[in-house]
């Protein structure tokens, strides 16, 4: 810290609170009696939350976000992680269109994946519903599943699935005891990332929803409406269980680092 | 070592999936922009330039794309200004406490986009959080209007989204600058100004491409911000899209911009590989 300039702390320290800001008012305002804006905040109450737990259309939504996001999840994990072994250790023509395409969605803005996808349906007929929006992230999180997968492999060693199949084990075999162990914490992390971007995901789901929300398209409709602190409550909700999640997926990469340091110390100390 | 049967199993079903429902939706957006809609409401399924023609010929849609590169080039300014200096402070100057600020910078991510841009929207109304506040200390008498639904609005708002997303790719191009270069710069008697000119700055630019490329491309494509935020002066090129979906019901029109807007992102994404290549740090 010494002799770095002040003008530099003081800009680090502006554009935390530019991003914390509009956090913290929405967590603070949830307990506001008085609504939404208004400064001073006064009347600190719970009746905001009270309300959202009696708000069925809410829950519904939750649940079905939750769904959505635990397939998309599934899907992607079961497409994007066999894309990254492809990537990384097949060669077929139209190599590099293909990871392209993966990771295109990554980048486009959400409207392209979704109506693309919206013309899909509609020309083959398909009912707009949950499962669309399921097929819609799904398709557009592999990318997520891909790039996690891939920078795994980077790290594996070769040697140990070599010397595997050279002991005998079928690919199949292989597959579940080496490669699946060595890239765990790449597809943990792809797993919760793809979950919470799947719960949070508003432009694909926009064009593909049929009578069913999720919840931030339950969130969106409400805000058309008129806005009141009950959508600062299930906010501040779920802000508390991603805090939750993060901490928890820090927990275990730090298990996971202070483990594979441990045998790489085992390691060396009984070859020496 | 990989038998071929392994290959087949790895490579066919993701290839087929992404064929499935990433080429042939691309595919069918182009067709769609060359077909057109009659009175009745039914798509007619014959080629024509029409709907090229009428963007071209009609203000009101580059008129708005303009508008909308301009809403994304202030975004992208704006947020590799503040992406790039706390970058430069957290792997520069941050010492031990470099890993804290990085997790502090992530954790607005998980902060769903939409409720963000709400508070945004509850911060900057006329009985918003700010008004009521400049009103209460006795800054202001009455609530300045412009806050809320404007360009202005918008840009703060996506300003504040996609600052994270620049950073990200900026600090790691920071980190990865090899420390005996800056330490050699130094000793071979450069002034810290000159070190941040010379030798940097230069070796970040392949994230400040990533960055900026984020930025402006997400941001262009937007269209919950604009209609949350922006009122009618902050209509963006997307939002028009959304209307020929919708209500006004020209799919051919609407799949026509968004295959330009298409076509802008990858010459974009191209462009920026082109020169982070160019520049990359062996």
């Amino acid at each position: 810290m010494n002799g770095s300039p002040l003008w530099l702390k003081a800009h680090a320290l502006l554009v935390f609170a530019f991003l914390y800001l509009p956090i913290a008012i929405l967590i603070l305002y949830s307990f506001n009696g008085q609504g939404v804006g208004g400064f001073p905040p006064r009347d600190l109450t719970l009746n905001w939350y009270r309300i959202l737990f009696n708000d069925a259309a809410i829950w519904d939504s939750v649940l079905n976000s939750l769904l959505v996001a635990a397939s998309a999840m599934f899907i992607a994990l079961l497409f994007g992680i066999p894309a990254a072994l492809a990537l990384d250790r097949a060669n077929f023509p139209g190599k590099a269109l293909f990871r392209r395409l993966v990771l295109l969605p990554l980048i486009l803005p959400g409207i392209i994946t979704g109506l693309s996808l919206l013309m899909l349906f509609r020309v083959s007929n398909v009912k707009l519903s949950l499962l669309t929006i399921i097929l819609g992230h799904g398709t557009a999180l592999i990318s997520v599943a891909t790039t996690e997968a891939f920078a795994g492999l980077q790290k594996l060693n070769r040697a140990q699935e070599e010397a595997s199949l050279d002991l005998g084990a079928t690919y199949w075999q292989t597959f579940w005891r080496i490669t699946v162990p060595n890239l765990k914490l790449s597809i943990i992390g792809a797993a919760l990332l793809i979950f919470t971007l799947s719960m949070d995901e508003i432009a694909v789901s926009f064009f593909l929803i049929g009578r069913d929300n999720t919840l931030p398209l339950e969130i969106w409709g409400r805000l058309r409406r008129g806005i009141t602190p009950e959508i600062n409550a299930i906010s501040t909700i779920i802000f508390m269980f991603s805090l939750a999640a993060i901490v928890l997926w820090y927990r275990l990469r730090t298990r996971a680092e202070v483990t594979s340091e441990i045998a790489a110390e085992l390691v060396e100390t009984a070859g020496s | 070592m990989f038998s071929r049967a392994y290959r087949t199993v790895i490579t066919v079903p993701p290839l087929l999936w992404v064929a499935i429902f990433l080429l042939v939706p691309y595919a069918l957006m182009f067709c769609y922009s060359f077909w057109s809609v009659n009175d009745a409401g039914t798509i007619l399924h014959s080629w024509t330039m029409t709907n090229y023609h009428e963007l071209l010929t009609k203000p009101v849609y580059w008129q708005t794309l303009l508008r909308s590169m301009w809403i994304a080039a202030r975004v992208m300014f704006f947020s590799m200004l503040l992406g790039f200096l706390l970058a430069y402070f957290l792997s520069f100057h941050a010492g031990a406490r470099k890993d804290l600020y990085y997790q502090l910078v992530i954790i607005p991510l998980w902060v769903s986009y939409l409720v963000r841009a709400y508070a945004w929207k509850t911060i900057l109304g006329t009985d918003g959080v700010l008004n009521t506040l400049l009103q209460y200390v006795h800054v202001t008498k009455h609530p300045l209007d412009f806050l809320l639904y404007s360009p202005f609005a918008v840009v703060l708002t996506l300003t504040h989204i996609y600052t994270p997303f620049t950073f990200l790719p900026i600090y790691a191009s920071l980190e990865h600058i090899p420390r005996h270069l800056v330490e050699a710069s130094h000793d071979l008697g450069a002034t810290p100004a000159q070190t941040f000119w010379r030798v940097i700055l230069p070796l970040s630019i392949p994230g400040l491409l990533a960055g900026a490329t984020f930025a402006f491309v997400l941001s262009l494509g937007d269209f919950l911000a604009p209609l949350l935020l922006g009122g009618p002066s902050g209509i963006m090129i997307s939002n028009i899209v959304v209307s020929l979906f919708g209500a006004a019901y020209n799919w051919p029109l609407g799949a026509a911009i968004s295959l330009c807007m298409l076509a802008l992102v990858l010459a974009l994404i191209f462009f920026s590989e082109r020169l982070e290549k160019k520049w990359s740090f062996q």
